[in-house]
């Protein structure tokens, strides 16, 4: 069974979610869509306070090559444009609206009937994958189209697509692939083709073992699409030991990027997305999303409208439990404990974890025993207790040297340590301060 | 702050892990050494975690005790395996007070030593008491400690072999004998297998890698054998080498101390193939009859220039398939 | 007796011989040093804080001695009495300096500031600021984690347990500024020490616009404008939703204090006022 090289760790899976269908959510009374909820340039608002929208009216322009429209998920009307606390605890800016029944934009086809055809030319496709605001649905939430225009002097040779879903606890991806394999796949050839490949991979970690027999079966039809069973692994789903896993090719130190060893890399959730916005005509506006955790009464999977509240997902699961420690956006792996639970779904919220109360405790610090255990586990062949020490005793120059920059942020080492070490912490601060420091070197 | 789970491993989960595999040899020393080796043992481990105890109170003034987190216990059984089990215990308390106090303490305590405490302790004492630290019992005296018949060991005979005495090597018992553990030394390094089933154990439960164990023992048999081939009336067999003296307790219980060891697994194997070569070095053409704890020392001191110059793979360095 | 003979001649040459080689090198090596730096420097408290602006006090040492005048310098750690000596022994005139002050711009303690979430990650500030919002709706004010007080050399600043807000020592603190470096909010200010050590100040960074930041806290700067009305100096700015009062212009009249609605305006070491001063009196509980 293939995985990837070097390090990782493997966590307890508690997919309590993996069994419940997807269901659908209600509408929120309040939409709020916050202008960055993707990597690059904030989107620019494109309504104003007292318009009238529809679901899929566009909302907000791209504010860049590197950025992406945001589109309404709700009818109604805008009530303000203010700002609002987002996932990253800090206000951002974000546009507010009032819902006011379920009126959709003419042209979206909201038919269950599958579609094959697609006679649009790759240039097309990648046309309307922009203009429809599909972002990489696996959290990062890069821009779709950028990652289909490999920039001057590389050349894609296959897709990749991450159906590992690595972190704990979630299961949208899984869920996905059980009950949309067929349109998975168009998307897939969508994709393959708006990046002139006729190869392409979808990686699925076999603790999904029913949805990687769909998926076989259903691949069959598609030509150039093969599915790769991987061992389970954290962090599997890192874009680049995806690639090692997958095709057996390291990606070098930043600069350097997954199209450098001729990949294109999306989430099996972009997929779906890609297909919903060529062959519907509907653009992003609405995601899955799980709802667990061990003392959450009933873990589920969501088809959510963006903008709602996640307060309105965690009622439809059950409720807030009584003896709920955090509220975190995402798995318990990468994702960010909520300041409240009003925040927004996003373009790239894939789930809300609900921890108890035992669970959300972190162990007391003890002294480094020098185990060596981060640097096993460690995806990406770095040190973290040395970085870590770096970045508190702010030696910005050698955590450079020591490619504190090649840091993935999975939390290996933290997960690992047993002196409980805030690691990645420490190396969060450094990354971002060297980061600083380089991008001003540059601009000199 | 994400990462929000954790895998539960502690420091008392490792280090209750490595005493946990040290009971082989341990029960082995009891039925090898009787009453001596119980009281050297004991009177090790209490002295251990008395000063630790004493020293974070007293003296550093800290209001938690770290006591109970194992490794002061660690420390102090692999103190009293490395000593004969006819010491007296007031020198068994100045090893452990040495071990703890200037080998641990002094440094900041548990995680800052760069040295094996353990280590420091014994060669303390084998330069002090030379004397005592080198009459090693019989086994098989049960109710003997202080009053306990000693003979000479095998690395003893070995040493005279290349001084010269062409029979000493003919006196050696067999591989097999001191495999199993029949020969006399220190309490805990007469058993190789007993060790070896603690390094099976620690491997199993991820406690340590392989690395540093096996590049020691392979390095060790290597050396040993090509001067073994050269001249076998002078130089004892590899077997013999890899059976005899600390060997198997230094390359498994205090070559891999966590916080004296390299942290990658290529700082590891340059470690242990240094350890081995002295070790050989010592034992054949230094002045002392055993080299292992020379040599982890002497390397405990390179730790941090190993750590500075051995990096692991980065991811990306590989070449492309 | 003739192993003694023999030690004692044998380590007598020896130390002989290492002593002239010692006096050698001592001779054909020796740097000349200004010797009015190591006096200089003797004078100086060596905490080798920074504050000065030269690295460390032989830094700052060598600096006054070379440069010829003491305009510009100034140990902040040993103050006006370290320049006076220092003028002293260089023959030159020490600058008049204002006695200054570090001043934590931040109230709010767990009373006036409701914690929402808990915060478990490494205990420094500048991680907690770098990624997450800190503990309370407000994405301006004290972290509480302590970098300022690790940073301290002269033991100058303490975290209050019960407001979770660090509190300066003005005794101790020698406004050498590693504090408003070490706090990634820029919480912290150098103010003078002012007039029998009494300032006023707005004890508030919050940029956040007004309901935000009254959310927030209790005790937040909300720009309201009304200090601004009522100072008579001119010595009271708005500026990004926050007020902040200059104290080059403010002559601690403390009339803002009393009409600022949020208590947000602070006066320390001032008498108690006087009940038959009417207006402010009846004005400032109303507030609370």
């Amino acid at each position: 069974m293939k995985t990837f090289r070097i390090g990782g760790v493997h966590p307890a899976e508690n997919k309590l979610s993996a069994a419940s269908a997807i269901e659908t959510l209600g509408l929120p009374k309040q939409a709020v869509f916050p202008l960055s909820q993707h990597i690059g340039a904030p989107a620019v608002p494109c309504v104003a306070k007292g318009d009238v929208v529809k679901v899929g009216t566009k909302i907000a322009d791209a504010g860049g090559f590197v950025s992406a429209a945001i589109f309404s998920s709700v009818s109604g009307k805008v009530a303000k444009i203010d700002s609002v606390i987002d996932a990253s605890g800090y206000r951002k800016p974000a546009i507010f609206i009032d819902v006011d029944g379920d009126e959709w934009e003419e042209g979206i086809d909201r038919s269950e009937t599958l579609v094959k055809e697609c006679s649009l030319k790759p240039e097309e496709i990648v046309e309307k994958i922009k203009n429809a605001g599909v972002v990489g649905m696996g959290g990062a939430c890069f821009p779709t189209h950028v990652k289909l225009c490999p920039p001057p002097g590389s050349k894609a040779e296959c897709v990749i697509i991450n159906a590992v879903e690595c972190e704990p606890y979630l299961t949208a991806d899984h869920r996905l692939m059980l009950e949309k394999p067929e349109e998975i796949l168009v998307g897939v050839s969508l994709l393959m083709k708006a990046a002139k490949v006729d190869k392409g991979y979808i990686g699925i970690e076999n603790n999904k073992p029913d949805a990687i027999k769909l998926m076989q079966e259903k691949a069959a039809a598609y030509p150039g699409i093969e599915i790769v069973p991987l061992k389970v692994k954290y962090p599997q789903g890192g874009e680049k030991q995806l690639i090692d896993a997958v095709i057996s090719r390291q990606v070098p130190a930043p600069p350097a990027i997954p199209i450098s060893v001729g990949a294109v890399v999306q989430n099996v959730g972009t997929a779906y997305a890609v297909y919903e916005a060529v062959m519907k005509n509907k653009p992003l506006f609405e995601r899955i999303v799980t709802v667990t955790g061990k003392s959450v009464t009933k873990p589920s999977n969501f088809l959510t409208r963006m903008g709602t509240p996640m307060s309105q997902l965690i009622e439809a699961a059950g409720g807030l439990p009584a003896d709920t420690g955090k509220v975190i956006g995402g798995g318990p792996m990468m994702g960010k404990a909520l300041m409240n639970i009003e925040v927004p779904i996003c373009k790239g919220s894939s789930g809300v974890l609900i921890m108890n109360d035992k669970e959300a405790r972190r162990g007391e610090v003890r002294p480094c025993i020098r185990c060596a255990k981060c640097v096993s586990a460690c995806p990406m062949g770095l040190e973290p207790f040395l970085l870590s020490t770096l970045s508190d005793h702010s030696e910005w120059e050698r955590a450079e040297k020591e490619d504190i920059v090649s840091c993935i942020e999975c939390g290996s080492c933290q997960f690992t340590c047993p002196s409980n070490r805030p690691l990645l912490d420490m190396i969060r601060l450094g990354k971002s301060t060297v980061m600083g420091i380089i991008r001003a070197r540059s601009a000199k | 702050m994400s990462p929000h789970v954790h895998n539960n491993d502690t420091i008392e989960r490792n280090m209750y892990g490595v005493i946990i595999a040290l009971i082989p040899a341990l029960l082995w020393s009891f039925y090898a050494f009787g009453l001596g080796s119980v009281v050297v043992t004991l009177a090790s481990v209490c002295a251990c975690v008395f000063f630790e105890w004493a020293i974070t109170k007293f003296i550093l003034k800290r209001e938690t005790s770290t006591i109970t987190d194992g490794s002061a216990i660690l420390t102090g059984i692999l103190l009293a395996f490395n000593l004969p089990s006819n010491l007296p215990v007031w020198i068994i308390i100045i090893g452990a007070l040495v071990a703890i106090g200037i080998g641990k303490m002094t440094f900041g305590g548990l995680g800052c030593n760069p040295f094996n405490p353990a280590l420091v302790g014994r060669i303390f004492l084998l330069i002090s008491f030379p004397v005592q630290m080198t009459s090693w019992p019989v086994q098989g005296q049960w109710g003997a400690y202080l009053d306990a018949e000693t003979a000479a060991t095998p690395l003893a005979l070995m040493k005279a072999a290349v001084k010269g005495d062409a029979s000493a090597l003919d006196k050696l018992p067999s591989a097999w004998e001191m495999f199993m553990g029949a020969d006399y030394g220190c309490i805990g390094e007469v058993s190789a297998l007993a060790l070896l089933l603690g390094l099976a154990f620690m491997l199993w439960k991820k406690i340590i890698t392989w690395h540093i164990p096996v590049s020691i023992l392979a390095t060790i048999f290597v050396f040993a054998g090509v001067m073994h081939l050269i001249d076998p009336t002078v130089y004892a067999s590899p077997m013999a080498h890899l059976f005899t003296g600390g060997v198997m307790l230094g390359a498994i219980f205090m070559a891999t101390d966590y916080v004296t060891s390299p942290m990658t697994h290529k700082g590891q194997l340059i470690f242990g193939v240094a350890i081995g070569f002295l070790t050989v070095v010592i034992r054949l053409f230094g002045a002392y009859p055993e080299g292992m704890s020379f040599a982890i020392f002497i390397m405990n001191a390179f730790t941090p220039l190993i750590n500075t110059y051995c990096k692991p793979k980065r991811f990306g360095e590989v070449v492309k398939k | 007796m003739d192993l003694i003979l023999v030690a004692v001649i044998s380590l007598g040459a020896i130390g002989l011989i290492a002593a002239v080689i010692l006096y050698v090198a001592s001779k054909k090596f020796a740097v000349y040093e200004d010797p009015r730096i190591a006096q200089v420097a003797e004078v100086l408290p060596q905490a080798n804080c920074g504050g000065c602006g030269y690295p460390g006090c032989s830094g700052f040492a060598e600096a006054c001695v070379k440069a010829g005048s003491l305009e510009g310098k100034l140990c902040p750690a040993g103050g006006q009495a370290a320049m006076e000596k220092i003028a002293a022994i260089l023959g030159l005139q020490a600058e008049a300096s204002e006695p200054k002050v570090a001043v934590v711009r931040c109230n709010g303690s767990c009373e006036n500031r409701p914690r929402i979430v808990k915060y478990d990650g490494a205990q420094s500030c500048k991680v907690a600021h770098a990624t997450c919002g800190g503990e309370t709706a407000c994405a301006f004010g004290c972290l509480g984690c302590g970098d300022c007080v690790s940073v301290c050399r002269f033991d100058a600043i303490r975290m209050n347990p019960e407001t979770g807000l660090p509190e300066v020592d003005a005794d101790k603190c020698t406004a050498c500024g590693a504090c408003v470096k070490a706090c990634p909010r820029n919480i912290i200010e150098i103010r003078p020490k002012g007039k029998n050590n009494r300032r006023v100040y707005v004890n508030c960074v919050n940029k956040d616009k007004g309901p935000v930041a009254m959310k927030a806290c209790k005790v937040s700067c909300i720009a309201c404008g009304k200090c601004v009305k009522e100072c008579s100096f001119e010595a009271i700015t708005v500026e990004n939703n926050l007020a902040y009062i200059d104290p080059a212009k403010c002559r601690l009249c403390r009339k803002c204090e009393a009409v600022c609605p949020k208590n947000a305006i602070v006066a320390v070491n001032f008498p108690p006022r006087k009940p038959k001063v009417e207006a402010p009196a009846t004005e400032a509980p109303k507030a609370e």
